[in-house]
């Protein structure tokens, strides 16, 4: 640890046994503030990405930066590892440069403030969060520069600075990083509600101090972290074999013309310890979707997995870190080199989480989920609407869910923590567009004994000439299905002009003109499918044809045959489901679609894009 | 001769109480709710109080009723099929909802989503669009209309709601298709998403609406029922019902909007607890209802309940006005439980419910729940109700022996460790009314009331540093005190999203004028004389750029003077106050409210008899409880017998019909004239 922590009270925490009970108490207590936290912030912010959809991640932890409330968090030990400075009391800490915290946050949009927690003199936790700025200068509007080559091009890059120190704001600090941004009054209000919410938490935590004496409260952290090791000891004992698993999967292009790229994980576990290597994963890309991940982090993302897929009553925190090991090699895809550019890691982040999910359930397909995350799909939409005001939106979309073990994928709705979509009536009266549609698309969830989730038609009229960018990810591979299910619809954009001009968008760009009038569908992925489709109740297959999510045609994905009517046709149902299943065979353990090759061979007809050119590396 | 009478139909018994409008004085009445047509168990009850009362019953000029029928069609999905009639291209808005998947990080694992209230199939496009600042984009398509009414009219829908895109902000179309549909299918009732809800958002105003059909024709059978009963009993007393949001609404008025009615019982409870508090002279409180499932919680300010702009019920949050009351899944009936890994001890959220309920009921449930702590610990009499039901000790026993077999702990610490983590959780929920509120819970009282409220809420006096702890008498017919002393309110808001620079004191002056006036018309309509009533001015205030308003009272005068800038410096104090800072932004307006209500009836407290600081009068004997890690003996006392300026130093319990108090060693209850128990620390008053 670089960084110095400064106490004026030397005098080191008492010993004391802590009752179980206690340690309860102080746990949902903590658990109450990190939820307040999330409060705070969203009644204060003004950016849409923040107030609206909740894009930022609360947590407190101990005093050495081990999370013990929060569900995004493991930045703080990054932080102390890299910083150079002192910590002392009344400071509150501002970065954003992924490079100067070991990638404990990964892009530069990120702004994360660190909130040092002192009683009596002494260190005793931390409250720290951090939320997505819909613009920190750069290039582009919303500063996701798809075609960067260096960190240079992707906005201000914030190190580890003092926002206050000794309890005083530096104002001279933060009117020069505001000067580089777009919006600078939703930088500052936004900033302004994450402080307020950490200084919520050291509210919090000092009370809980008084109430139970430091040195119990100290205690109690200690034991909640180890309560979790112990648990999640168990738990790695009954469910990760000691044999090798490896898995892999793709993010479809670099924005840039050039792609797959492929991700490759394998795990196995030496007594109550896992040891998880990324070797094997691409190099890193020229462009801008390389994902610089934390050791901790995916530790976290690890072990959140581990509770939700097999246990979910434990309690989450940093407990169990001891006992995962995380190898990311260097120069890859998940660990560039300085001063790669990192923007658009997105894609990444979601890729992450399907191979994690691949990864867990091979052995326990009762476990198993199918595969959902495209990406975190964004729209920005930019320009001067007709009283020459600037306007800027950054907007984030959702898929289909996958499908899961206890059922269906729910349709158009988030993978990511706490998000919500932003109302449709609060766009139209904000910015110059009309949302014309708003639905989910039939047949673009995986069939499956549990269905995937369908995606989301989106359609957008633009009402004033502006840009738009888009990140997405999946238009090349497919959202996969597991044990027997088929996989989800990939996503496309679709752009037509007032002319009747039909445009194929990438699912990365940036720069493009739109005119009022024009049309964009932006439409994402559906979840894969879970289970043998041929096996789902051809009652509820019917019932969802009337509800419109699975049209007639779809139906027959299930082996199910829908009259004129509507109704279900036994015999035929009967005959088809039996044709299909001497078809098929033994479905696999994973449905991944067609190979590479062929895809790109079919890239252009399906898509109406060219195929993405293979990464060619040099040798390191 | 003039009689008020407050109803409150509760799961098991329906409370009834009399106030005599020329004199105070009060009568009060108990029976068993009938939960197939809760008016009959009204109807027995008004015979039952009318003749303790000696009166005929057509002496009644008002009934005043809160009702939980509206929120356990919800809670029991037993609602209307609704139609929902929508824009082109919004079929899925209750379907996609707000994409929202509770839970945190992989969440979505394990998430089971709730059907929408409105299904797909009954959910149909109109042709037909009107832009964010309300000009027409697409002319109503009336064919459009008549073909989406006679689909709903095949699927047999009971009620429709019409929710159109951008109709806050132009209504006129939603107008016109419940024209069309008063035609198309008469005596079907039509909520508009414009009436229910006129605000920008629009799942979350559709969601409201379909709420609002969704209940309607379950509340409309209801109150038609009574009202007919009544009429055939030739009663003519005018129905008033509880809103959510505290106030009275007329019967009609509950018919056509009920959405506002979910939250109609727990807000009697507040208005109750208020009103007994008030009598033991304090009106900065917070309540604390704790029953078998769940537990109410709110705050009041200086005789003020907080309101909030969201209501829910179950997994259903719609946008209607109500009391700040927040519920908490943690009763008497939550069971406690040790997850195998991380062997920590966890109460809820799952609950025994009335069937089986707790082991100690002896109706064949095994699960350790709260009340068997409450039991093990000596906390609970061997009969409940009475005596009319019996508990059974070693039931409780083996209940809580799993969790002390789990956590390798005594049966007494299990039980006392699983009543201290309910307690928590109750604390959690009495915070987040209070210190997350931005108020110090140390100015204010804790009311208690409910079943099992008066059991826990010394120990919530202690964790919060909320002094007195009030016990009310007779904690059950609370709610029916609510109901009968509130007074007649109504309100008139609007939209007006206007910066400050946009607009001028004139222009809110007289807009607030203008509500002022309709409000007060409501009133007149029901008879309440000008002289009677009083009107008081809200605005809802952000900085320009947040989302969320947050409301500050005004003065209609100052708007003659520069009463803008005095909402700025208000609502800088609050923000500062609510979120530590305050920003150099422009304010902006976003609602405009004005709020009439009629004078408080007169209502006559009952007083019981004066003795001294000895309640040795009351003294049923000692019984053995487990306290701070030992056994030690408690007295034992009958309610009933208590007298005022009675002093019980705890450790005691205090037994009455539907109800048991625990007073804690180390503090006293004191009774007032009104017969409240006033539960203060020994020694050190004020902090914890």
């Amino acid at each position: 640890m670089k960084a110095r922590i400064v106490e004026r009270n030397q005098q080191p925490f008492g010993r004391v046994t802590i009752d179980p009970i206690t340690l309860d108490i102080i746990e949902s207590a903590l658990r109450n503030a990190r939820f307040e936290m999330d409060a705070v912030l969203y009644r204060t912010a003004m950016s849409p990405g923040i107030r609206e959809q909740h894009d930022e991640f609360p947590l407190i932890a101990d005093r050495e930066g081990r999370m013990v409330v929060g569900q995004f968090g493991s930045f703080i030990a990054g932080f102390l590892n890299a910083y150079e400075g002192t910590i002392e009391e009344g400071d509150i800490i501002l970065l954003s440069d992924p490079y100067k915290c070991e990638g404990a946050i990964s892009h530069a949009n990120d702004w994360l403030i660190l909130q040092p927690i002192y009683f009596g003199g002494r260190l005793v936790g931390w409250g720290a969060m951090l939320g997505h700025m819909t613009d920190v200068g750069g290039k582009v509007p919303g500063s996701l520069p798809t075609d960067a080559t260096s960190i240079f091009e992707e906005g201000v890059v914030i190190p580890p600075v003092k926002l206050y120190r000794g309890g005083e704001l530096q104002e001279e600090v933060l009117s020069v990083i505001l000067n580089q941004v777009r919006l600078p009054h939703w930088n500052r209000s936004d900033l302004n509600g994450i402080v307020a919410a950490c200084r919520t938490a050291e509210r919090r935590v000092i009370e809980m101090c008084e109430r139970f004496g430091v040195d119990t409260f100290v205690a109690a952290l200690d034991a909640a972290l180890e309560r979790n090791r112990r648990a999640m000891a168990e738990l790695i004992k009954r469910t990760i074999p000691e044999e090798e698993l490896t898995f892999e999967d793709y993010i479809c292009d670099d924005g840039r013309g050039v792609g797959p790229y492929k991700l490759k994980c394998t795990m196995r576990r030496e007594g109550e310890r896992v040891i998880i290597d990324w070797s094997g994963t691409d190099p890193q890309s020229e462009g801008s979707i390389n994902f610089f991940l934390n050791e901790n982090m995916f530790k976290m993302f690890f072990g959140i997995y581990m509770i939700m897929v097999f246990d979910p009553q434990i309690l989450y925190n940093d407990g169990f870190y001891p006992l995962v090991e995380v190898k990311i090699p260097e120069g890859t895809l998940l660990k560039p080199r300085y001063p790669a550019a990192l923007s658009c890691r997105t894609h990444g982040l979601g890729r992450v989480f399907d191979v994690l999910g691949g990864l867990l359930g091979q052995r326990q397909p009762e476990f198993l989920n199918a595969a959902g995350f495209s990406s975190s799909p964004h729209l920005m939409y930019s320009g001067y609407n007709d009283r020459g005001e600037w306007y800027q939106l950054y907007q984030i979309g959702f898929g289909g869910i996958p499908g899961r073990p206890v059922g269906d994928g729910p349709d158009g709705h988030s993978l990511w923590p706490s998000f919500f979509n932003v109302p449709n009536e609060f766009l139209e009266a904000y910015f110059p567009l009309r949302i014309e549609r708003y639905e989910t698309v039939p047949d673009s969830g995986g069939p499956g004994l549990h269905r995937g989730g369908n995606a989301i038609d989106v359609v957008y009229r633009f009402l004033a000439a502006g840009e738009i960018s888009i990140h997405d990810d999946r238009w090349f591979t497919y959202p996969w299905g597991v044990n027997g299910g088929l996989p989800g619809a990939r996503s496309r954009k679709l752009l037509i002009r007032t002319d009747g001009t039909r445009e194929h968008l990438p699912s990365k760009c940036d720069h493009v003109r739109v005119n009022p009038g024009d049309l964009l569908h932006y439409v994402t992925w559906g979840g894969g499918g879970w289970g043998d489709p041929l096996a789902r109740d051809p009652a509820i297959v019917t019932r969802e044809v009337e509800r419109g999510l699975v049209t007639v045609e779809g139906a027959r994905r299930y082996g199910v045959v829908i009259d004129r009517d509507g109704r279900i046709d036994e015999a035929a149902t009967r005959n088809l489901r039996e044709q299909l299943r001497a078809e098929r065979g033994t479905p696999p353990l994973f449905n991944f679609g067609p190979p590479i090759a062929v895809l790109r061979e079919r890239c252009l007809a399906e898509t109406g894009l060219p195929a993405p050119i293979a990464p060619i590396f040099k040798q390191a | 001769m003039a009689y008020r009478l407050g109803v409150d139909v509760g799961g098991t018994f329906t409370d009834l109480l009399l106030i005599d409008e020329s004199n105070g004085e009060t009568f009060r009445a108990k029976v068993p709710s009938t939960p197939a047509d809760q008016s009959a168990g009204v109807l027995e009850g008004i015979r039952r109080v009318c003749a303790i009362a000696g009166i005929d019953p057509s002496a009644i000029s008002e009934l005043m009723h809160g009702t939980t029928i509206a929120t356990n069609a919800i809670l029991e999905g037993k609602g209307a099929r609704v139609g929902l009639i929508v824009t082109d291209g919004y079929r899925q808005v209750l379907q996609i909802a707000r994409s929202y998947v509770p839970g945190g990080l992989a969440g979505w694992i394990i998430w089971p989503k709730p059907e929408p209230l409105a299904a797909l199939e009954d959910t149909v496009e109109i042709n037909e669009r009107i832009s964010a600042r309300g000009e027409t984009v697409r002319p109503l398509d009336e064919q459009s209309v008549v073909a989406a009414l006679q689909h709903l009219k095949r699927r047999k829908v009971e009620a429709i709601t019409v929710s159109l895109i951008n109709s806050f902000a132009n209504d006129a179309h939603e107008r016109r298709v419940r024209e069309i549909a008063t035609r198309e299918m008469p005596g079907v009732p039509i909520s508009l998403s414009s009436e229910i809800l006129p605000e920008m958002r629009e799942y979350e105003r559709t969601l409201t609406t379909v709420a609002n059909s969704y209940v309607r024709p379950t509340v409309a059978r209801y109150l038609g029922n009574l009202v007919r009963e009544l009429k055939h009993r030739k009663i003519g007393a005018r129905l008033k019902v509880l809103r959510s949001d505290g106030g009275l609404m007329s019967f009609e008025a509950a018919e056509h909007a009920p959405v506002n009615l979910l939250m109609s019982g727990p807000a009697g409870g507040v208005a109750g607890a208020l009103w007994a508090a008030r009598q033991a002279g304090f009106e900065n409180l917070l309540t604390f209802d704790m029953g078998g499932t769940s537990t109410d919680v709110a705050l009041v300010e200086a005789g003020e309940p907080r309101v909030r702009r969201e209501t829910r019920a179950g997994d259903v949050a719609v946008r209607a006005s109500s009391l700040d009351v927040r519920t908490i899944g943690a009763g008497g009936g939550s069971i406690a439980y040790v997850p195998e890994l991380t062997r920590a001890l966890r109460v809820g959220p799952r609950s025994a419910g009335a069937e089986p309920g707790p082991a100690a009921y002896g109706k064949g449930g095994t699960d350790p729940t709260v009340t068997d702590a409450n039991l093990v610990l000596g906390f609970l009499p061997a009969g409940l109700l009475g005596g009319e039901m019996k508990l059974d000790r070693e039931a409780a026993r083996r209940a809580v022996a799993k969790i002390a077999d789990a956590m390798r702990l005594g049966i007494e610490q299990a039980a006392s460790g699983i009543i201290d983590i309910v307690n928590e959780h109750m604390f959690g929920a009495l915070r987040l009314v209070s210190i997350e509120q931005g108020y110090d819970p140390r100015d204010f009282a804790l009311v208690a009331f409910g079943g099992a409220g008066p059991l826990h809420a010394n120990a919530l006096g202690l964790l919060l540093g909320c002094w007195p702890v009030i016990i009310p008498p007779s904690p059950g017919v609370l709610c029916a005190y609510g109901d009968a002393t509130t007074r007649t309110r109504n309100e008139a808001a609007r939209t007006f999203i206007r910066r400050f620079s946009d607009t001028s004191n004139d222009e809110v002056g007289r807009m607030l004028a203008e509500l002022a006036e309709t409000a007060a018309a409501a009133l007149d309509a029901e008879g309440v004389p000008r002289s009677d009533q009083t009107t008081i001015y809200q605005v809802d205030v952000r900085y320009h750029g947040q989302g969320f308003e947050v409301p500050v009272p005004v003065e209609i005068e100052s708007f003659a003077g520069d009463g803008m800038r005095a909402v700025a410096q208000s609502f800088d104090a609050i923000h500062r106050r609510l979120f530590t800072f305050a920003l150099d932004v422009e304010h902006e307006f976003v609602n405009l409210r004005a709020i009439v209500q009629g004078k408080p009836p007169l209502v006559r407290p009952n007083i019981i008899a004066e003795g001294d600081h000895d309640p040795s009068g009351a003294r049923l004997g000692e019984t053995p409880v487990w306290i701070a890690g030992k056994a030690i003996s408690a007295g034992l006392y009958d309610r009933a017998r208590l007298k005022a300026r009675n002093r019980i130093d705890g450790p005691a319990i205090v037994t009455e019909f539907d109800s048991t108090t625990l007073i804690l060693p180390g503090c006293a209850g004191e009774v007032d004239r009104f017969g409240n128990i006033l539960i203060r620390p020994v020694r050190n008053p004020g902090r914890s």
